[in-house]
């Protein structure tokens, strides 16, 4: 199988220059450049410590919510749990406007405050960027978590009720080992999100007490123009991300991508105040995810209609976009994963996963480095921003399309070699078909993730350009913000219409 | 002829030697305890198990390295079908597995169905064909392959006694159009009776020499009789 290897190679290549690449690029232009300022300094410190606590308060708060969902059944309970995962392909942008909705000295928790004679807060700063954090990851926390209580034989619960165990004996004998073996993974894994925090800081941070090491990137990259001090701080980003997946590889990290969560555990324990607690997590978690959504659609329907022309120019600019990065994520996935099956390499899979330690921007000054004395890198801004995104993506293609890769060669890989079904036959005749439903939702997430991506094309874009977000994020700096709702109503709509697409297309016809 | 020629295949805690030849033509029932490596034995001769010592001939030339190259079709004890292709498909794959196909190779792909009695039934994917009906795709497409050594490893293994025969006889009427060699897998003597005139006894890491099967029945060695359960 010799063109497996090549395109493999290739794929892994790409990769390799894409996050190494750069890395040395940015390096090389970091030589010349000074130490780093307090400014620097603290920006270290806040992504280092904002990160932490985020984890710290998504999960501390998704213990409570998790063992609510696993003990109760109700009407609506996988409706919600099917919106727990929704997060991960809501636009960023989209939530920080909804949360200012919800938090910001406009919004309604301020409007109250002041009805009842206090002071209205100010979502702006240190404490904005916790709570959308937490507004992201509490969800991931509570279906991670979720996953650890459901993992719990349904035949213990029925035995503790038949020994009469109390709450806290079960939280002592099945909970808290469960909660020991899962809680360092999700941590972990919010702690790795949040380190790579851009457009939250963006959006709600910035100032000397709330600015990411990613946001010190950008701007010193777009206000100062200081290249060797934004390669500097890529350096210390990437080494930030490379130790925290280091450290995650060596703990496990649950997977909270799958089905099944709607399951629901009969159990006999749970009576009295415990329902009233109960009811006031799942509620005040519901509500937490859903009325800044709710906000936005609210604000955003009347003005639908009169939408200003730059931002449907945007919007299509940004499906070119996403479609683009979904085919080149597949584009890199597929080979990669050919290759780690045929070779049973751990390595190669290993190397596809090297973009969860890389930063956008961190690549994006990377490629800018090395585009600038080549040509006008603003000319790139959308090439570049598909393929940044199409990187971001490829742990999680590779996630999806490595194991059904294996098994579809275990199950039907003699067949396929006995009658000689080989190159090209092969890939269109059985992998093609029976991969259909993991490359539908691989390509729908990495649409997805594209689709809402402010990262990479902020370092790009000239004044003309703009993708979506983009374009969504200059109204909001603009204070249009009747504008920057419907934008960003039309903005969360095709982020989930391009998923459900993708993924129902995998789906529709597919053979089991 | 099939000669294997001091062959030695090493698995983990596991090996098995054969020094034995098939006659063309001839019909053999490989038989012998679970995990004797009986599906070993056929799958280092299609191709599928790697050799660790000796040779495997065909016509006294060693048989090439792909599968698909050997002079052999093989039936598996399960996925012989591919689930997202019609049964036409799946047999047309014998043919070119690329697909593409001339007028008269479809011709010849409608008349395998007709064949093992599945006329209309081609559009059908996999999923709507009874377990029988699947075993009958997948002989279409050996008769199809047109192969002169056809090696099946239980493939009826989840049909009942009854389909099993009939199975069975649709397998020796293939063979007698044919003429191909047959080594098939199986567990239960009976199955040896109604179809194989040899036997080749798989037992305590050997693959014994074919024995004409009326003589190893009624004159059982020891292996056999301990698998049979005789005294």
């Amino acid at each position: 199988m010799t063109r497996t290897t090549t395109l493999g190679a290739l794929a892994l290549g790409v990769v390799v220059c894409l996050t190494l690449g750069t890395l040395v690029a940015v390096a090389w232009r970091a030589e010349g450049a000074g130490g780093f300022g307090p400014a620097d300094w603290a920006a270290i410190r806040f992504t280092l410590w904002q990160a932490a606590l985020s984890a710290a308060l998504s999960v501390a708060l998704a213990v409570p919510v998790a063992r609510a969902l696993a003990r109760r059944r109700f009407p609506g309970r996988g409706i919600l749990i099917t919106l727990l995962g929704a997060p991960f392909i809501l636009p960023v942008i989209v939530a920080v406007l909804g949360l200012l909705a919800v938090f910001g000295r406009a919004g309604i928790l301020s409007q109250a405050l002041i009805w009842a004679g206090l002071e209205p807060v100010s979502i702006y700063g240190w404490h904005g960027v916790i709570i959308a954090h937490v507004f992201f990851n509490l969800p991931l926390a509570t279906r991670l978590i979720l996953q650890g209580w459901l993992a719990i034989p349904a035949e213990r619960f029925r035995l503790a009720a038949s020994l009469g165990f109390a709450p806290s004996d079960i939280f002592r004998v099945f909970e808290r080992p469960m909660l020991r073996e899962v809680v360092p993974g999700a941590l972990l894994v919010i702690f790795l999100i949040c380190l790579t925090s851009f457009a939250v800081a963006l959006a709600l941070g910035g100032g000397p007490r709330a600015t990411t090491v990613e946001l010190a990137i950008y701007q010193a990259f777009r206000f100062d123009f200081d290249l060797g001090k934004a390669a500097l701080l890529a350096l210390v980003q990437f080494a930030m991300g490379a130790g925290a997946a280091l450290i995650a590889f060596r703990v496990a990290i649950p997977g909270g991508m799958g089905g099944g969560l709607d399951r629901a555990v009969t159990r006999w324990d749970g009576g009295g105040w415990l329902v009233v607690q109960d009811v006031l997590c799942i509620g005040l978690a519901a509500l937490f995810l859903v009325l800044p959504l709710s906000m936005i659609v609210a604000r955003g329907v009347p003005e639908l209609m009169s939408l200003p022309g730059s931002v449907i120019e945007a919007a299509g600019l940004s499906i070119v976009v996403s479609l683009s990065s979904a085919l080149l994520c597949l584009s890199l996935a597929l080979p990669i994963a050919a290759l780690a099956v045929r070779r049973g390499s751990a390595l190669v899979e290993g190397v596809g996963y090297l973009t969860i330690a890389a930063s956008p921007l961190v690549i994006g000054t990377g490629l800018f480095v090395v585009v600038f004395p080549i040509m006008d890198p603003f000319a790139l801004a959308l090439p570049v921003t598909a393929l940044v995104n199409a990187a971001m993506a490829l742990p999680f293609a590779l996630r999806a399309l490595t194991p059904a890769l294996a098994g579809i060669e275990t199950n039907f890989g003699p067949l396929a070699d006995q009658l000689g079904l080989a190159g090209w036959a092969r890939f269109r005749r059985l992998w093609l078909p029976r991969l259909r439903r993991p490359l539908g939702f691989s390509g729908g997430l990495a649409a997805a993730l594209s689709m809402g991506d402010l990262g990479v094309i902020t370092m790009f874009a000239d004044p003309q350009t703009a993708t979506l977000p983009l374009q969504m994020y200059r109204l909001m700096g603009a204070y249009r913000m009747d504008d920057a709702a419907a934008a960003g109503l039309l903005l969360l709509s095709l982020s989930l219409v391009i998923f459900w697409i993708f993924d129902r297309g995998g789906r529709v016809d597919a053979d089991a | 002829m099939l000669t294997l020629e001091g062959m030695r295949v090493e698995m983990e805690g596991f090996t098995l030697d054969a020094e034995l030849s098939v006659p063309t033509g001839a019909r053999v029932a490989v038989l012998g305890p679970s995990g004797a490596g009986k599906s070993t034995l056929l799958g280092a001769i299609a191709g599928f198990q790697p050799v660790a010592a000796g040779r495997v001939l065909w016509k006294g030339a060693a048989m090439p390295a792909a599968p698909a190259k050997r002079p052999v079709s093989m039936v598996f004890q399960d996925n012989n079908l591919f689930p997202h292709l019609s049964a036409f498909d799946n047999v047309a794959m014998g043919l070119s597995p690329s697909l593409r196909l001339s007028e008269a190779e479809r011709v010849r792909v409608g008349g395998a169905l007709q064949r093992v009695g599945l006329n209309g039934y081609g559009d059908r994917k996999p999923g709507r064909l009874s377990g029988g009906q699947v075993a009958r795709v997948a002989l279409a497409r050996v008769l199809l392959r047109d192969r002169p050594l056809l090696l099946l490893d239980e493939p009826f293994g989840a049909l009942g006694p009854a389909l099993k025969a009939e199975m069975l006889s649709l397998v020796a009427d293939l063979l007698d159009e044919t003429g191909a060699t047959l080594m098939m897998v199986s567990h239960e003597p009976q199955d040896a009776r109604l179809i194989a005139d040899h036997v080749v006894l798989v037992a305590e890491g050997r693959a014994h020499a074919p024995v004409s099967t009326g003589e190893i029945f009624a004159n059982p060695p020891e292996a056999l009789r301990d698998y049979l359960g005789q005294a």
